[in-house]
């Protein structure tokens, strides 16, 4: 991946700032977002508006939303960088690896491979949507817990979200339908026999629940 | 490994409704504009900065090209309807099961969420000096990068290789091909219903153009009509693992057997050539005969007679043998997808035998 370090600055580690904080900061103040792993500016400039934005209603976590959206820009790029709802990742950006994966209208999709405006109308739910109200956590996220499903875990809110929509659709499935309905998500920690014990602990307690 | 860059370059996103408007928008912007449908062949191009459209033609609002219809004769799939859908649709699984088994096994649950049947058939090669803008004979240039003492052409023709040795990367078309499928196309000069084989052009009549559709043009749908309906079916992908990746190569054949006798048959195979292949001189050899592994083994080496192998990819030739061979004997063998791994040890079983 190309530049690596880009939020670094010049003079040095006692200017570092966490990327997590940075990101939340310029969120907040509006800004475009670059993330540590990748670098992603604005066409043609610094400034806080794109060329083409157009102020449009998502329903995004069963709350609508209003936020400008470039014409170009990806459902993963608005969620993450114009809503703030970073659980969603960027693994590779080309519909290779399901780090990105959110349900719409129910069904996994790979948010980095759909333009925010053709969801308009429709419904969206990321990571961040799935526990209650007051918290609790929703049935795959507890056994995500109780299991010890992932590693780094970056992979982790696209598998559950991927688990999540194949459940909605499959309550009731062997480890080996499992398997296969949420093999669009890779981990590149490899541990994937745990992250299946996580899953099917997962759907277990959603048929209790 | 692709790169993670900015935001697309800036395109015009029009968004119709209805099919009429679409190709009313289609041809007001000719060459400037790209349709996208499920989009999964589209971004990479916009993404990469390789294609560069003003317009981008959304048809995902087009209600009235999703979904399956039952007709007169066999069923229409709108061009915009997921290859989810059409896994899942009971009428294709009891009637057209070799299509359902097809796009089950394209790319990933996700992938097959999004993407859609017209986007399948129409979606451009893979070749990746090409998908990474090199000035290749398809992007208007006059060299083939994958064909040169270093090239990797590992995943590349064996046939019908004509300066551009890339493959066409579909696992639904030979399906189609199989079922004798028609693709029903708006163009300037009217709809226009083809049979499979003849909406792919291939490199001899028109190197920068995969298919039949010109700036303007719509694929409206695919009719399969009922005469293969229920037939005795064959489908098998091979690649390298079992999600995500392209077929290495896959083959499709429908069969109606009289006793043990094949009475008909059509064989397509794909990612051997440019143009999706139907193995018509098979067929012919092949009727008339009892469908059993003899039959298949003569069909086999009849299949792969003139196939010339780039420097990495002679691994297809016994591998298309096996394929057909399968495909036309039928009963017993394994369908579905596997990699290349465990179908090398068939292929050594088959060689040693
Ligand atoms: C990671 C990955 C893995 C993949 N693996 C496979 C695989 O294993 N097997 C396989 O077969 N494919 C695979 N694909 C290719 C995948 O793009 C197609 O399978 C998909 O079906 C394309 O459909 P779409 O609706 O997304 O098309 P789009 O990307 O929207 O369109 C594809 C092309 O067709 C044109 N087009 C689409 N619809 C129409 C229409 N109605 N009229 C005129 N032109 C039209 C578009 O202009 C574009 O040029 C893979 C793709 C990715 C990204
Ligand atoms: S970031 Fe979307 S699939 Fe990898
Ligand atoms: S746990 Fe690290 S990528 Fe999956």
């Amino acid at each position: 991946m190309p530049e690596t370090d880009n939020l670094r600055t010049e003079e040095g580690p006692s200017t570092e700032i966490t990327r997590r904080r940075f990101i939340l900061g310029v969120i907040a103040g509006g800004a475009v977002v670059g993330a540590a792993s990748y670098r992603i500016l604005a066409p043609g400039g610094r400034g806080r508006s794109f060329g083409g934005e157009r102020l449009i209603t998502l329903n995004v976590n069963g709350k609508p939303r209003r936020v400008e959206v470039m014409k170009q820009e990806t459902l993963a790029w608005t969620l993450r960088y114009k809503l703030g709802l970073t659980g969603t990742k960027l693994g590779c950006d080309r519909a290779e690896c399901g780090a990105c994966t959110v349900l719409v209208d129910d069904v996994p999709h790979y948010s980095c491979s759909l333009l925010t405006n053709t969801v308009r109308g429709r419904k969206v739910t990321t990571i961040e949507g799935l526990a209650a109200d007051d918290g609790t956590l929703h049935p795959v996220q507890q056994a995500v817990v109780e299991a010890q499903g992932f590693q780094c875990a970056f992979c982790m809110s696209g598998f559950v979200m991927a688990t999540v929509g194949y459940l909605k659709a499959h309550p009731s499935p062997t480890r080996t339908e499992l398997a296969h309905g949420i093999s669009g998500n890779l981990c590149r920690c490899q541990d994937y026999m745990k992250i299946l014990d996580a899953m099917m602990l997962g759907a277990e307690k959603m048929r209790r629940a | 490994m692709a790169v993670i860059r900015d935001v697309m370059p800036a395109f015009d996103l029009l968004q119709p409704e209805s099919a009429g408007d679409a190709q009313k928008l289609l041809q007001q912007h000719g060459s400037d504009a790209w349709v996208m449908a499920g989009g999964m062949d589209s971004l990479d191009w916009l993404k990469d900065r390789i294609k560069k459209p003003g317009v981008l033609v959304d048809l995902s609002g087009v209600e009235e090209l999703k979904g399956v219809r039952a007709t007169g004769d066999g069923v229409e799939i709108g061009a915009m309807t997921t290859l989810t859908e059409i896994a899942n649709h009971p009428g294709i699984r009891k009637n057209y099961g070799l299509l359902a088994q097809a796009v089950e096994l394209v790319a990933s649950p996700q992938i097959r969420n999004q993407a859609t049947l017209g986007g399948n058939v129409s979606q451009d090669v893979r070749c990746w000096y090409y998908r990474g803008g090199w000035p290749c004979y398809r992007a208007g240039g006059n060299i083939c990068f994958a064909d040169t003492p270093v090239g990797r052409n590992r995943e590349h023709a064996i046939f019908g290789a004509n300066r551009c040795v890339a493959v066409h990367p579909s696992d639904s078309v030979p399906a189609l091909i199989a079922l004798d499928a028609k693709f029903v196309v708006q163009t300037s000069g009217g709809e226009r219903v083809v049979d499979a084989e003849d909406y792919f052009v291939g490199p001899e009549d028109d190197i920068t153009r995969i298919n039949m559709l010109r700036p303007g043009d719509l694929l409206t749908a695919i009719r399969i009509p009922a005469a293969w309906a229920g037939a005795r079916f064959y489908f098998e992908k091979v690649r390298d693992r079992n999600v995500w990746d392209f077929p290495l190569m896959n083959v499709a054949s429908a069969a109606r057997l009289n006793g043990g006798t094949i009475a008909e048959i059509r064989i397509a195979v794909n990612a051997v050539s440019p143009r999706p292949m139907r193995l018509q001189a098979v067929e012919a050899a092949v009727r008339g005969r009892a469908a059993d592994a003899d039959t298949g083994e003569m069909a086999g080496k009849l299949a792969v007679e003139g196939a010339v192998p780039l420097q990495y990819n002679a691994y297809k030739i016994p591998l298309m043998r096996n394929l057909v061979k399968r495909a036309v004997a039928g009963a017993g063998q394994p369908q579905g997808s596997s990699t290349l791994a465990s179908n090398a040890l068939a292929q050594e079983a088959t060689c040693r035998s």
